[in-house]
């Protein structure tokens, strides 16, 4: 027990706690948990696997004319599914530490608070952002090998676009989750709450709203804002990339400072 | 019930003389959840060179004020400081306070290892301070297995080990004892007297009198969130409940009205048997004798500490069992 019979040390300057210090811990807690690597491995297999596959039928003629028949569009067709598969593991990242009662070891070691929730987006976005563009980049390659003649290429007109704005979207969709399970402190509540908004709003607004509010509130969800964010295909009442860009980006800012208040403010 | 600060003189040799390092301050704190009050206006103060125990039934605010010492509760009303300041203006925290919470603040998914490690991670502590600790606390083998797996046991030596990561001045630890066997309990009560022999303030919560009667050299005693006594061990154990006498005799009724009077309890505990507080031995011996009265036992007897801490906390207990038999005082019953 020699380590004990030290006294404590007389300066505390050394040992002050700063934000790369809390990013290097961010990281270093999102790597030691097995799901991290299954739920990446999946997003990845999800994204170009679905890209693949929907380039592959579209090119022996199985696609009839309702799914996407743009070329880019179809390669990048698997990132609605990795969305769900990011965006739960963004819930998990951080809500996971209130299910197991690691968020109170985590504050007494960043009292500060809020540099926890900074580090995580940090440590998250860097990694999804990378995982997926590349990701993109197979699948879109792969999917124009598969699909041949008629097939785009990257010098295309916005196709850099699609494949960068697909990786956004889904870095953007995760750090949702994040922001969820940050304000709702609870894996399930998130994850129900981040399905409802990225799938059943545009749906229940579909049904329940009259055609012409749909065509102005429609491209404003969540789920249209990142579409029109990496969609080659643009309709007549979609938002520009950039403005969806922006939307997306303004919904994340919302919940964010949700959580960021929450997350300051409350009781852990 | 002693408030005052004579104990100042049993700490041993202060270990900074300037600057009292390590001091834990609580102001007049008050916690509200609702309208239920966890905590009503503590105040105490926890000094450097002693284990002070933190005693207090469930319920009566202990893990909530400590976590209000560790800035996760915010105060309704009132403050708490460590080395004058609120914990969380501290840029070392982790340097300042070691903390053990009573439930496990562990991932479960994740393995001792990089639990400590990314601990360590966010106030730039070495990877070499983390296997240390990991060996101090004896969880080598399974130190990279997940802490999900840990027995209760294992999940307090690894909670024990993220507090001395920083080597702290400070230590707080709620319930340590918890699941621990008896080598485990033997372990960190050696461990916490040493931290405190070296200079550090060690706070430690539990419920268990006994186990603080020989771990703790100051007690803080807290019931239904207030403050119930502030005291050394020693006079805890003269001051918390007044000795009783057994008293044995085939003419228990008649003795038993020669002893009643204003300050005088008795409980009648059998057939000609009874207990008398307020009065000593040797009062109750004369006035028998007096009265020409045979005596066949005439014992006192000191409460043990487990009694004469409920004695002390029975009225403030939270969740009391209906039944529960009145302590000495309580009842006065003749043979």
């Amino acid at each position: 027990m020699t380590a004990l019979d030290r006294r404590p040390a007389a300066t505390a300057g050394h040992l002050r706690v700063t934000q790369r210090r809390v990013i290097r811990s961010e990281w270093i807690k999102f790597w030691s948990l097995r799901s991290t690597t299954i739920t990446l491995a999946a997003a990845v297999l999800i994204f170009i696997g679905i890209g693949l596959l929907a380039a592959s039928m579209f090119a022996s003629g199985e696609l009839d004319g309702d799914g996407p028949s743009n070329p880019v569009d179809l390669s990048l067709a698997g990132m609605d599914f990795a969305q769900l598969v990011l965006g739960t593991l963004g819930v998990l990242f951080m809500a996971g530490e209130y299910s197991t009662g690691m968020i109170r070891s985590s504050l007494a070691a960043v009292p500060g608070r809020l540099g926890i929730l900074w580090g995580k987006a940090v440590v998250f976005a860097f990694v999804v952002f990378g995982l997926m563009l590349v990701s993109a980049l197979i699948a879109f390659l792969g999917g124009q090998a598969i699909i041949g003649d008629g097939g785009a290429s990257l010098s295309d007109l916005g196709a850099v676009r699609s494949v960068i704005g697909s990786a956004a979207y889904l870095t953007g969709a995760g750090l949702l989750g994040l922001a969820l399970g940050a304000l709702l402190r609870s894996t399930p509540a998130a994850i129900s709450t981040y399905f409802a908004v990225m799938f059943l709003l545009s749906g229940i607004a579909g049904l329940l709203l009259p055609q012409s509010w749909q065509d102005n509130v429609g491209p404003y969800l969540p789920e249209s804002a990142g579409a029109a964010m990496s969609e080659a295909t643009r309709g007549d009442n979609d938002l520009t990339p950039w403005g969806g860009l922006l939307v997306f980006l303004a919904y994340l800012a919302a919940v964010g400072a949700g959580a960021a208040w929450r997350l300051k403010h409350k009781d852990a | 019930m002693v408030a005052g600060n004579d104990y100042i003189r049993k700490t041993r040799s202060a270990p900074q003389p300037t600057i009292v390092v390590g001091m834990i301050e609580v102001h007049e704190l008050t916690k509200r959840y609702g309208d239920k009050t966890a905590v009503d206006g503590l105040t105490f103060t926890v000094r450097p060179g002693i284990v002070t125990g933190f005693l207090g039934p469930n319920g009566a605010g202990k893990s909530t004020t400590m976590r209000i010492i560790l800035g996760l509760d915010r105060p309704t009303s009132g403050t708490a400081t460590v080395n004058g300041r609120p914990y969380a203006a501290h840029s070392a925290p982790l340097h300042e306070v070691g903390a053990l919470l009573e439930a496990r603040a562990v991932h479960t998914g994740r393995s001792a290892y990089h639990h400590l490690l990314a601990m360590a991670a966010t106030t730039g502590i070495p990877t070499s301070r983390v296997d240390e600790v990991i060996d101090i606390v004896g969880l080598h083998e399974v130190a990279r297995k997940r802490a999900g797996g840990f027995s209760l046991g294992m999940g307090q030596r690894l909670g024990i080990a993220c507090a001395l990561l920083g080597n702290p001045k400070t230590l707080i630890l709620d319930e340590p004892v918890n699941g621990l066997d008896p080598e485990g309990i033997l372990w960190i009560r050696n461990l916490m007297q040493g931290l405190a022999a070296n200079g550090r303030t060690v706070f430690v919560s539990s419920h268990l009198m006994n186990e603080m009667a020989v771990t703790a050299e100051h007690l803080i005693v807290v019931g239904r969130g207030r403050l119930i006594a502030d005291v050394s061990v020693t006079e805890f154990i003269e001051q918390a409940a007044q000795n009783t006498v057994r008293v044995r005799s085939p003419q228990a009724a008649a003795l038993h009205d020669l002893l009643v009077g204003p300050d005088v309890a008795i409980t009648s505990i059998g057939r000609g048997v009874f207990e008398v507080s307020g009065l000593s031995a040797e009062r109750i011996g004369e006035v028998a004798a007096g009265a020409g009265l045979t005596l066949y036992e005439l014992s006192p007897r000191q409460p043990s500490l487990e009694e004469a801490f409920m004695a002390l906390t029975h009225d403030a207990v939270e969740y009391a069992a209906t039944a529960a038999r009145p302590l000495a005082g309580a009842g006065r019953a003749a043979q």
